[in-house]
């Protein structure tokens, strides 16, 4: 009479469990390496969507203080230091990342820490930005499209963390992955080159990348959404803080110790 | 009262190709500024990631908003009613035009990329409060010059007071976008106030009135037709009241941020600093732009054109200052990044007591382009169309002059 689903539609319950031990051999790679937890990465080619919210926790106990290693790996990824920017003054140049030492005005806490684009989910850049060149992805990496840039710097105005550069003069050195130019704005792009890559190839940003190399490990990357990446269980594990919580602006980047 | 006579001017004097010289020589030092700027790039200006808004704003954001402030004249004549304006509301609305047309023009041609023009006319973010100015500005040249049309156009005239009416609440709302460039801008302790909106308007009152009666008493005095008095001190102490209202709301803006401890940083390096903005504020701003015009225009001197030209020139002066404060000064306190913290290094210049600021010559060439420009569509326009009466002569325009 009433039939299992199962054996109706051709598949028995033995055969089931079988293609589903099988599945689950596959995804996994080995104990304790599983494909899952970056199966969320989008293959090549296909549109960024809301599924992933790319973030980072930055502990700043671990950040060794007059360590540069993510900047200048930034700035090698971005082609920030490849001979450009000779004309213009210190004040002047572009800095997507830079380290920032701080002293806490009452106890004297010092801690030291990386600052760049915090990749808010309520981006002001994004809000004031005339043209629609800043703007957010699905994934919450906030960029600016140089296309439409009409180098206003109403953004740099709105910006909380002063994260974003004005390019004061001609560029001739730019890296193949991230097109820059004159007059227009920009800011630390969280490495979409490399975000973008398909499950493979996929890479940390270049300054998390570069903190490992280092040994410090202050630098966490990855998905805020997906609750078995490292980065959410970091975040669930201890408490963190986002700068200037008090504007609500919910930053990807998480810092831990300030 | 007689009809009025509107008449273009007869453009024919030395002092006329005289006046187009200079305003000619000033537009193309101004883009010759610019050209260097834009050919180089912005590490030739003062400006940088510290200070990206210099010079230029300081001129383009005061000629905005001075532009609405001139169509108030012609608005006190249209929405209230008011006779002995009516006579001036083709000048003042003239001028609101040509003044916006500089200011626009020096805001534009200080964008990194000025080529992208079109971008910024067809791309477009309605959260931003800069693309809604896009909008306004552009619809307020559309809207005063059918209003100018409908003034001018006599089988027109029956819509003038709806046309005017329509101008008013414009130019209301477009001084409000352009007090809310700063207002909106939550994360600078310089800014963030709602009160910067209505700031903004009273400002452009002030600013507006002042250059009309500029130019108004230059026009008559260089073309020799008939001002009255009473035209003059009508409007001189309007320009007094407005002054006043300008610093009303400077003392309250000051008077509430210093009510809020988290403010007093930013108060401090504005009134009691040890910068250039605290100086410019109180010898500028304060006293040669406000209390020394208030002086001017409600003293015996107050009966001098020579007078009130100086005092409507300090309120100019003053306007400037107070732009220069509020847009440089909002941005040289740096920003509190780490509340509670103090930035023992970085190398983006995160810490420090503020940002310094150098005015390049060509950035500050290009400011002042911006008024020749203004200036010179103004002259060219009462040149070629009948924007000015050929009498303003008490008898001629005030209903109520006695004798």
């Amino acid at each position: 009479m009433n039939k299992p689903e199962a054996a109706s539609s051709g598949l028995s319950r033995r055969k089931f469990l079988t293609a589903g031990a099988a599945t689950a051999a596959g995804v996994t790679v080995a104990p304790g390496i599983s494909l899952l937890s970056v199966a969320h990465a989008k293959p090549v080619g296909q549109a960024v969507s809301d599924e992933q919210r790319w973030g980072m926790l930055i502990d700043t106990n671990k950040c060794a203080k007059g360590c540069s290693a993510c900047v200048d790996a930034c700035n090698t990824e971005n082609g920030l230091n490849t001979g450009d920017e000779q004309q213009s003054r210190p004040e002047q140049k572009a800095q997507w990342i830079r380290k920032v030492d701080l002293r806490d005005k009452l106890t004297g806490h010092e801690v030291s820490l990386p600052l760049m684009c915090q990749h808010c989910e309520n981006p002001p850049c994004v809000d004031v930005c005339p043209t629609g060149a800043s703007f957010k992805r699905e994934d919450g990496v906030v960029l600016v499209d140089k296309h439409i840039c009409i180098g206003c710097r109403y953004c740099m105005m709105a910006c909380p963390y002063k994260a974003r550069s004005f390019i004061h003069e001609e560029l001739t050195h730019q890296v193949e992955n991230v097109p820059r130019g004159k007059g227009t704005v920009e800011s630390c792009t969280l490495c979409v080159h490399r975000i973008d890559e398909d499950t493979n190839n996929q890479r940390d940003p270049a300054c998390a990348e570069a903190c490992n190399t280092e040994g410090h490990k202050a630098m966490v990357f990855g998905d805020l959404k997906d609750s078995n990446s490292t980065v959410s269980k970091e975040l669930k594990k201890h408490s963190s803080k986002a700068i200037r919580e008090d504007l609500g602006l919910n930053p990807g980047i998480r810092y831990r110790g300030i | 009262m007689k009809k009025v006579n509107y008449l273009e001017i007869d453009g024919k004097s030395g002092g006329f190709f005289a006046l187009l010289g200079v305003l000619g020589v000033i537009i193309l030092a101004g883009l010759g500024g610019m050209y260097y700027m834009e050919h180089n790039g912005h590490f030739v200006t003062g400006m940088d990631n510290q200070i990206v808004w210099g010079m230029p704003h300081v001129f383009a954001v005061f000629l905005i908003v001075a532009a609405s402030g001139a169509l108030n004249v012609a608005s006190i004549g249209t929405v209230f009613g008011k006779a002995m304006y009516k006579p001036l509301g083709r000048l003042s609305s003239l001028l609101a035009i040509a003044l916006l047309a500089g200011g626009l023009m020096v805001l534009v041609l200080d964008l990194g990329r000025p080529d992208r023009l079109l971008v910024a006319m067809t791309y477009y973010n309605f959260k931003s409060i800069f693309a809604w100015n896009i909008i306004l500005y552009n619809g307020f040249f559309a809207v005063v010059i059918v209003y100018l049309w409908m003034m001018m156009q006599r089988s027109m005239n029956k819509y003038y007071k709806a046309a005017g009416f329509f101008a008013f609440f414009w130019r209301l709302i477009l001084t409000t976008g352009t007090g809310s460039i700063f207002g909106f801008l939550v994360a600078r302790p310089g800014y963030d106030a709602a009160i910067m909106a209505p700031m903004f308007i009273i400002m452009s009152f002030a600013f507006g009135l002042a250059i009309f009666l500029l130019v108004l008493m230059m026009g008559y005095r260089w073309t020799e037709r008939p001002l009255g008095d009473d035209v003059i001190r009508k409007l001189k102490n309007l320009l007094g009241v407005f002054v006043g209202a300008v610093m009303y709301f400077v003392l309250v803006y000051h008077l509430t941020n210093l009510y809020a401890t988290e403010h007093h940083g930013v108060e401090k390096f504005i009134l009691a600093g040890d910068s250039e903005h605290t100086k410019i504020f109180w010898f500028l701003q304060i006293l040669l732009g406000g209390v020394a015009p208030l002086a001017i225009l409600y003293s015996k001197l107050g009966s001098s054109r020579l007078w009130i030209g100086i005092g409507s020139l300090l309120v100019i002066l003053g306007g400037l200052a107070q732009m220069y404060v509020i847009i440089i000064g909002g941005q040289a306190y740096p920003l509190e990044i780490f509340p509670g913290m103090e930035v023992v290094n970085s190398s983006f210049f995160d810490g420090g007591s503020y940002h310094h600021y150098s005015p390049s010559l060509a950035e500050t060439l290009l400011g002042i382009s911006g008024f020749a420009v203004a200036l010179l569509i103004v002259t060219l326009g009462v040149r070629v169309l009948r924007f000015m009466p050929d009498s303003l002569a008490d008898k001629d325009v005030n209903p109520h002059h006695k004798g």
